[in-house]
């Protein structure tokens, strides 16, 4: 019997190595999942790259495993927010190396890497300093910058309802990075608000197929806090 | 010295959104390009796209009935108009960068006068570089229009022949709609498209420092 439901998060991140790349879903602070941050920095892996679309809000989640010192590298689309002084204060001090990657080229080389995709050429980016040194080719009259997939050995993602197979459904825009990083990791653990019987979720409405779940966990259900905004005391 | 009134910012706003066809899917940067969704004229469909996952974006919400798992670009509660939908990144930027979204609408440092854009970086030492999907729907989007003001704080013109800030995207820019001008960019160079009243063609020039062709 398939059973993908992890008693805690501990038992679920308990495989993962130092030196790991670890794919974090979210966008600011919606689809950011906390509670496996958290089981992450009790874990204890360091020497991690981390891929996520910032760089961490306040001194939680994100932020806070930053704090750590565990991540050598952070691989993001944009890192400067209203409340990223974590991250601002390590990469200011050579604590942190940052690839920063235009965010259509993120989801696409997770995308790829999920896919089974070798790279791939895109027009984003080309003739600016993002494309600098990489291998470019003019297709169909258009010049394209070739781009290799971002292959993840965890993901961690923020999904609402769930089944013992992993089938998962998301919330609003909460779903962004999710369901692409699921894809692109070989080990992709889940928070999800509720599980469900085989069945219940609408088969016509399955966003990430279980196949693209290692395990699932149950946590409470805690109102998103705001994030990467300037919020008015 | 001529006499002419400035666009303001909700006029600035309406004349851009004068320009958004019934139908048209489109894409609002951060900042002073949101300010377009309030003056869609009367009539007129128009569907927002959101980076993080949305088509049929609606206004803010009332307070108190925000959620901050249903949040814009700039990472401010939205909602979302019946009708609308979710869906995930990969799928997301595949709209911008496949062509599938008709207007995206941005800020800028700097545009040049052939349509080099410059919006993400002032290339500063020490600054955190940050680009988000500025390049992707610079390049992507069926036609990228840029709102801004023509004239920096200190009177030097933001319409450039050269960008000296780091580029976001190049020839991507097709037309600079500002306080005082609507401009096309070309490969030839700009074309002017309308100026606020009392504003000479000359006088325009001379702001800009570059040729504009009437």
């Amino acid at each position: 019997m398939i059973n993908k439901i992890a008693l805690s998060v501990g038992n679920a991140l308990a495989g993962v190595k130092d030196g790991s790349t670890v794919l974090i879903g979210g966008f600011g602070t919606a689809g950011n999942p906390t509670e496996l941050i958290d089981g992450l920095i009790a874990q204890g892996a360091k020497d991690l790259t981390v891929v996520n679309n910032n760089a961490g809000n306040g001194e939680t989640g994100l932020a806070a495993l930053l704090k750590t010192g565990r991540v050598r590298k952070l691989i993001c689309s944009f890192p400067r927010q209203a409340d990223s002084h974590v991250f601002d204060a390590l990469y200011r001090s050579g604590r942190i190396e940052l690839e920063l990657v235009p965010q259509g080229n993120l989801a696409e080389r997770l995308r790829a890497a999920g896919a089974g995709i070798g790279a791939f050429f895109c027009p984003t980016a080309y003739g600016t300093e993002l494309a600098r040194g990489k291998e470019t080719r003019e297709i169909n009259g258009r010049h394209c910058v070739l781009e290799y997939p971002i292959h993840g050995d965890v993901a961690l993602v923020k999904a609402e309802r769930g089944d013992r197979w992993g089938n998962l459904i998301y919330h609003k825009s909460a779903r962004n990075f999710g369901p692409v990083m699921a894809t692109a990791a070989k080990h992709t653990v889940a928070t999800v608000h509720e599980i469900v019987e085989l069945g219940a979720l609408d088969p016509e409405a399955i966003v990430t197929p279980g196949i693209h779940v290692s395990c699932i966990v149950r946590i409470e259900r805690v109102a998103t806090q705001a994030g990467g905004i300037k919020v008015s005391a | 010295m001529s006499s002419y009134q400035k666009r303001s910012k909700d006029e600035l706003a309406a004349r851009v959104a004068h320009d958004i066809h019934d139908g048209a899917y489109v894409n609002l940067g951060i900042g002073m390009p949101t300010l377009v969704a309030n003056h869609i004229p009367a009539g007129r469909e128009v569907i927002l796209h959101s980076e993080n996952g949305i088509l049929g974006m609606g206004a803010v919400p009332a307070a108190g009935q925000e959620d901050f798992d249903l949040i814009n670009a700039g990472k401010q509660p939205v909602t979302l108009l019946p009708g609308g939908a979710y869906f995930h990144h990969a799928d997301s930027f595949a709209m911008m960068r496949g062509g599938h979204i008709d207007i995206c609408v941005l800020g800028a440092f700097q545009v040049s006068s052939t349509g080099d854009l410059a919006n993400w970086s002032t290339g500063e030492p020490g600054a955190i570089p940050a680009v988000g999907g500025a390049m992707d729907l610079a390049t992507g989007a069926r036609q990228t229009w840029v709102m801004m003001d023509l004239l920096t704080r200190q009177g030097a013109s933001k319409v450039v022949e050269h960008c000296t800030y780091p580029l976001t995207g190049m020839a991507c820019v097709k037309r600079i709609y500002t306080e005082l001008a609507t401009l096309q960019c070309t490969p030839a160079g700009l074309k002017l498209i309308d100026k606020v009243e009392g504003l000479g063609h000359a006088e325009l020039e001379k702001l800009v420092g570059l040729t504009i062709a009437a």
